[in-house]
């Protein structure tokens, strides 16, 4: 063991790209590298997650897919507030989705959107809740986030890259960007901080490494486990 | 048997009152070209109002005086709503217009654990419908009704106890003729506990048969059988409010009374509604209407309640509402659930669609749907839009873009090569759809995913015959 070594053993030395794992109720994303970075080990239940992206069509949707395709084996609902496009039933089913558990929202304003996505957060049973809002400003995400920790479900707000830029009240912010034949993810902010390498993500195969551990439920509370020394948890940096 | 008799004391007041948390001074009049009043609130009485007064001389004593002439039709409906709420708790209502109700509760005594508590679950009841009623308990029909008229909460249980309980009610609460009453007065009789000290012979003779007989029935001497009235179908209710609203909160407070009657109606008949219209009856308008729907049948107040404030806080109000009616859809068999073994390891159903019906009653019904596949090979036809939680049998797994666009979009570009900004590189296909020559929508295509170099993929096709035009038709998201 050299000495560099020994000196890092010590629990009071933090490293740079070490989060406090906190114990977050999650499901798992489906990726293996994407779980081992997210505070919880996969998609936080109760709280929002920002997907930040500019463009529709990267692989936003085969990033959720997995997570998406186990919900959907509970009898609790998966709910698109306002998505884009018509979503496409033959697709999903490929993708694993019980098509019986998905709605539908359309809504005629970002107002309407934002108070239905707000009551279905709110719900119960709902297991999942993924919003295109428009603009969301930092106000309404505060009013989803409160909403999400009383449904106790997953809750995913679709936003534009350029708001990466602005401070917001969700606990995890993830950037999307497409790259060639992969998806490139850059963690803006996570619960227990610390700075997050970027991913690339093969969307259309995923690593299934967390998918035999699963309660019914289809989440997975993992421990708080000493990854960085506590007194390092206040760098909830707002990204 | 074991009678209880509720009666509504001022009932044409009552039912202007029960539509409002607090109204101002409120008169019931006889209508006609000189009105006279029948009935006054309590507001109306500290301006020093009274029964009798000619309305002319109340407007002098309050000017904001609201003034509505008496219904006896409207009573008449009142009352027999008010009968389908009671039908839950016993299956004998009959009615005693103009503003009592009997019911036969003897049977009912062991399914509400006895009197005390089938009483208080009445008050209860009656309270939440804006009711202020007296019951009075009796082994007979007419006791009950003497009692209830007479003196207030008196419970009678016993027939040997009836004699003394209507002793010192006075002869005027019989159902006899104004010569007799006065009559008696005259002779020194003034309580029916001295009427029946009288010789019956002598009774009979100056009064006839008919006395003789009231008193008999009451006492349980003679049979005294009641017509049971039959509930309707289908529950339809009017509200009039005391003064005119615009506002959503005054409305559901109104709208909750006719709720809580048409939840008592749906107990009696063991069902529930999955459509409820409310009528917004405006002055010189059409009135407004509201349609509730539920995805499963419902007879929860609160449930209902809820949505109808839902639906109220997206409505536009033209005017002021006058009055509201509720009418429900024929009621439907609730449907029939087993316990768990285990509580809580399912969610309630009823707490499922709690949600679909809240988004819809605000967003409207088209709003909220589900998705599923449909065996056809034209992708734009190859699903449907159902109802939420329809399943359908899993179709071919293929791959397909998640995103479809809700037309297909022409792309330029032509030969081998669509473009949507800048030219874009197939990557699999072609796969050939060819259907639909049958009902005129026929589709021969080929079917390419295709990258645009930023990482994002299209589904796009060429059409086989005539232009050869690219088309996009989905993104996989």
């Amino acid at each position: 063991m050299s000495a560099l070594d020994f000196v890092l053993q010590n629990p009071t030395v933090w490293r740079g790209d070490q989060y406090a794992k906190v114990a977050v109720e999650s499901v798992s994303t489906g990726f293996a590298e994407l779980d081992m970075q997210l505070p919880g080990g996969g998609w936080p239940r109760a709280t929002i997650t920002e997907l930040l992206l500019n463009q529709q069509g990267v692989g936003e949707l085969r990033l959720l897919a997995p997570a998406l395709a186990r919900l959907s084996q509970n009898e609790k609902w998966l709910v698109l507030v306002r998505p884009p496009h018509l979503p496409y039933a033959p697709g999903f089913e490929s993708l694993g989705v019980n098509l019986s558990r998905l709605v539908v929202v359309k809504t005629r304003s970002d107002a309407e959107s934002l108070w239905a996505a707000e009551r279905c957060l709110r719900a119960v049973s709902c297991a999942a809740v993924l919003a295109w809002p428009g603009c969301a400003s930092s106000q309404a995400l505060r009013r989803l986030q409160l909403a999400a920790e009383e449904g106790k479900n997953l809750g995913v707000v679709f936003g534009p890259t350029r708001s990466a830029a602005f401070p917001s009240p969700a606990p995890l912010r993830i950037q999307l960007t497409a790259g060639r034949n992969r998806l490139e993810l850059q963690i803006l902010k996570r619960r227990g901080g610390g700075w997050a390498p970027p991913l690339s993500l093969d969307v259309d195969h995923p690593a299934c490494t967390a998918c035999s551990e699963g309660d019914p439920e289809g989440g997975t509370t993992r421990a708080l486990s000493a990854c960085a020394p506590p007194y390092r948890r206040f760098q909830h940096g707002v990204a | 048997m074991l009678w209880a008799c509720l009666h509504f004391p001022d009932f044409s007041l009552q039912l202007l009152l029960r539509g409002s948390r607090a109204c101002g001074p409120l008169v019931v009049t006889t209508g006609g070209n000189r009105p006279r009043i029948l009935s006054c609130s309590l507001e109306a009485r500290t301006h020093g109002i009274a029964p009798g007064m000619a309305m002319s001389a109340a407007y002098v004593l309050s000017p904001q005086l609201a003034e509505h002439p008496r219904d006896p039709a409207a009573e008449r409906r009142a009352l027999e709503t008010a009968a389908a709420w009671a039908g839950q708790f016993t299956s004998a209502v009959s009615l005693l217009p103009p503003a009592a109700l009997l019911l036969e509760i003897e049977g009912s005594l062991r399914l509400f654990a006895g009197l005390r508590p089938l009483l208080s679950r009445l008050r209860c009841g009656l309270a939440d419908l804006g009711y202020a009623a007296d019951i009075a308990v009796a082994p007979t029909p007419s006791a009950a009704w003497l009692l209830a008229r007479g003196g207030a909460g008196s419970t009678v249980t016993d027939p040997s106890g009836l004699e003394a309980a209507l002793a010192g009610l006075p002869v005027s609460l019989l159902d006899q003729s104004k010569e007799t009453t006065r009559s008696l007065a005259l002779m020194g009789v003034r309580t029916i506990g001295e009427c029946l000290l009288l010789p019956r012979e002598g009774l009979a003779r100056r009064f006839g048969q008919g006395l003789l007989d009231e008193l008999d029935r009451a006492l349980g001497k003679l049979p005294d059988p009641r017509p049971s009235w039959t509930a309707p179908s289908r529950y339809k209710s009017r509200l009039v409010l005391p003064a005119p609203v615009q506002e959503t909160e005054p409305l559901l407070f109104a709208a909750n009374r006719l709720i809580q009657e048409l939840t008592g109606w749906l107990r009696m008949k063991q069902a529930g509604i999955t459509r409820l219209k409310l009528n917004l009856q405006h002055e010189d308008r059409k009135p407004t209407v509201a349609i509730l729907g539920f995805s499963r049948p419902s007879r929860d107040p609160r449930r209902i309640l809820a949505l109808l404030r839902e639906r109220l806080s997206t409505l536009i109000l033209p005017d002021r509402v006058e009055a509201i009616a509720l009418e429900s859809a024929e009621a439907q068999p609730l449907d029939s659930r087993n316990l768990s073994l285990f509580p809580e390891d399912r969610l309630p159903e009823e707490e499922r669609w709690l949600i679909i019906e809240h988004l819809r009653a605000r967003l409207g019904p088209e709003a909220v749907y589900g998705i599923a596949t449909h065996p056809d090979h034209r992708p734009e036809l190859a699903w449907r839009c159902c109802e939420p939680g329809t399943d359908v049998a899993a179709g071919m797994p293929v791959k397909r873009p998640l995103w479809l666009l809700e037309q297909p979009k022409r792309l330029g570009g032509d030969g081998d090569q669509p473009v949507l900004d800048m030219p874009l590189m197939l990557i699999a296909g072609p796969e050939q759809i060819e259907s639909g020559w049958w009902d005129g929508s026929d589709a021969t295509r080929d079917y390419f995913i295709a990258d645009d170099g930023n990482g994002r993929r299209f589904w796009v096709f060429r059409e086989r015959q005539g232009t050869k035009a690219w088309f996009l038709q989905g993104m996989f998201a």
